[in-house]
């Protein structure tokens, strides 16, 4: 079947579409030249942006104080009951999309897809290309029956490209009564205040793992990345066991990241965590067990204690 | 089929000076609409008792995965998962049935009970979540569900909710270790027509509403929840206790009721119902891996060399 019509379900962050968005976005646009963006938040701001990476139409919701998720799945259920029907919804595989997309599903008993890298039509069919395995097996599954097709797709899964199309013509669309499933309201939003390059736009990222044995030797991980204007990063057993907040993870659930350089420190290679980071240019990885997974994957592995190679690397790089 | 809460929740509670709150009540029988009707939730709340010391009812859904531990490996003649060798409780539910655990103590009373959705009637990921303190389970294994996507677990698992009579607060992992599709928290919600909070972080309950933290791209947002309500909490956001031998003991004979889709009214499942068909299978390009060297106390200055070889300083 063809996909006449894509929504992209677009994000923005301090003024600007997320880059998962102009991702989708710029996909969307060599699957259809009729490519929709779904939005919470205020359209207007960023339709010009949206239009440039391929956007001709957005829709707006003010979500209010309502979760976003419940709130915009209700919303596009009554643009799609309305008549405007899309063949294929993008989601990005985040907690906004992954919400929105499973109540849409349930709304239109239709199935969803997720952890996508790829998606395209053969004409006969829709398909869709999912890693599994920590990355090693790639999975294509093909929708069976009519639209919406609903799919979610990693970040950095296509690069972002401008078209130059104009700014797309914004619709608000208003939030239908909710009853008892708009129960959850936001009360606060805590913003955790970094420094230094974000971790998934990073050139280096250093990342540590449990191999550093205690919550304070994270330090040498944050003085390394510094040193080399990275960002530092977890993997999740330390994020779990609370050493540094979630924002660190790098991971299936948390962060991917394709750095040119990923240095792992103490850090075996879950495949939670090497399906975040194996897309990266080099990797360096530092380990005592030399049967942990990640030196499988590492241009330079050193077998070693990261108490005493760490110190010793800061020193040598401070020195220079 | 349900069993008088005294004996269930002694075991649950890890302060026994709290024992003398249980026994005043056992739940009384609740109207369990059927799957389609107009979502409503006022049949969940048909037990509770007032803010202030009422029983809470928390269900908490289990998966029963293959050892992560091992290699996973996909059947041949179906693509999917194998999933016929021995099954393990996903590591990422004991964080909800701690949760729960937790949540019924604080409240004074109450139970937690399971469900799961497994092939060949396993169910020995759920007598661990019965060994930690849950009261009873109620399984749905049925061939017939082989090739279910997400949706239709998602349908399965309310079902099974409203067969136990519903509860005041559902708890799910985030997603399995084993699929990871991380929809079906919010697509039961959904179902069942019940508020939700993904990404749980950090859960108390006030005066009989769920307070939140959720987990965002940038930080947390403070959620408040009335109940009844769905929510998914994230790995690490309590400390899972082991089970006592004591409690593995009890959970022998603690009750899994088994039930088919069919029973619990749910049609279309497995291929048929999935919207979605395997088409292909491909291995990835595999990464090579480069040079391993034994530190021998120099092997900082390869990292520097490589770095510099890369222009990185």
């Amino acid at each position: 079947m063809a996909l006449n019509n894509i929504w992209v379900f677009a994000q923005a962050a301090n003024g600007a579409p997320t880059s998962a968005t102009l991702e989708l976005l710029t996909k969307a646009r060599s699957l259809s030249s009729n490519v929709t963006a779904f939005m919470g938040g205020d359209g207007n701001s960023i339709a010009a942006t949206l239009g440039e990476y391929g956007a001709t139409k957005v829709y707006s919701v003010d979500h209010g104080s309502n979760l976003p998720g419940v709130a915009i799945a209700s919303a596009m259920k009554s643009v799609i009951d309305g008549g405007d029907k899309p063949d294929l919804i993008m989601f990005p595989q985040n907690y906004e999309g992954r919400d929105t997309m499973s109540r849409l599903s349930v709304k239109l008993n239709k199935t969803v897809i997720t952890n996508n890298i790829d998606i395209a039509d053969s004409g006969d069919g829709v398909t869709t290309v999912t890693p599994i395995f920590g990355g090693n097996t790639l999975v294509s599954t093909t929708f069976t029956g009519e639209g919406p097709f609903l799919a979610a797709f990693r970040p950095k899964s296509f690069a972002p490209e401008a078209s130059g199309g104009g700014a797309a013509a914004v619709t608000a669309v208003q939030v239908p009564d909710l009853g008892a499933t708009g129960g959850a309201k936001v009360l606060a939003v805590h913003v955790e205040e970094t420094t230094g390059p974000k971790l998934d736009e990073a050139d280096v990222v250093v990342s540590g793992g449990r191999g550093l044995g205690e919550s304070d030797k994270y330090v040498l991980v944050e003085d390394l990345a510094k040193i080399l204007k990275g960002a530092p990063g977890a993997s999740r057993a330390i994020v779990d066991a609370g050493w540094v907040p979630y924002s660190y993870q790098v991971g299936q659930t948390g962060k991917v990241v394709k750095p040119s350089v990923y240095i792992a420190a103490g850090i075996s290679g879950a495949t939670q965590h090497m399906v975040g980071m194996k897309g990266s240019k080099n990797i360096i990885a530092i380990n005592k067990d030399k049967e942990a997974p990640i030196f499988g994957i590492a241009d330079l592995g050193i077998v070693g204690d990261v108490h005493k190679v760490l110190p010793k690397l800061i020193e040598a790089l401070k020195s220079r | 089929m349900f069993r008088a809460v005294t004996d269930e929740a002694k075991e649950l509670t890890i302060n026994s000076s709290r024992k003398e709150l249980y026994g005043t009540s056992e739940p009384a029988t609740r109207v369990t609409p059927r799957l389609g009707e107009e979502p409503c939730a006022s049949w969940f709340m048909s037990d509770r008792v007032g803010n202030n010391g009422h029983l809470m009812n928390v269900i908490v859904c289990v998966k029963q995965i293959p050892d992560p531990a091992a290699p996973g490996a996909l059947d041949a003649g179906t693509n999917t998962l194998k999933r016929d060798g021995k099954l393990v409780i996903d590591d990422s539910d004991m964080y909800g049935v701690e949760m729960a655990l937790q949540l019924v103590d604080a409240a004074g009373g109450g139970e937690v009970n399971l469900v799961s959705m497994a092939p060949n009637s396993e169910t020995s990921g759920m007598r661990t979540a019965l060994a930690m303190g849950a009261a009873k389970g109620v399984l749905v294994s049925d061939p017939a569900l082989q090739g279910s996507d997400a949706l239709t677990t998602a349908k399965i698992l309310a079902a099974a909710v409203q067969k136990l009579g519903g509860a005041d607060l559902i708890i799910a992992a985030t997603e399995s270790s084993d699929g990871y599709t991380g929809t079906v928290p919010e697509q039961m919600a959904e179902v069942l027509g019940l508020p939700s909070v993904t990404f749980a972080k950090k859960v108390s309950v006030d005066s009989g509403t769920l307070k939140v933290d959720r987990q965002t791209e940038s930080g947390y947002d403070e959620v408040s929840c009335p109940m009844p309500a769905v929510i998914s909490v994230t790995a690490g956001v309590v400390e899972p206790r082991y089970p006592s031998f004591k409690g593995i003991m009890a959970a022998k004979n603690k009750p899994i009721e088994e039930v088919k889709a069919s029973d619990l009214g749910v049609t279309p499942v497995g291929w048929e119902g999935a919207g979605q068909k395997i088409s292909g299978v491909a291995q990835a390009e595999a990464r090579q891996a480069g040079e391993i060297i034994e530190d021998d106390g120099e092997a900082f200055g390869k990292i520097v060399g490589f770095l510099e070889n890369l222009k990185v300083i």
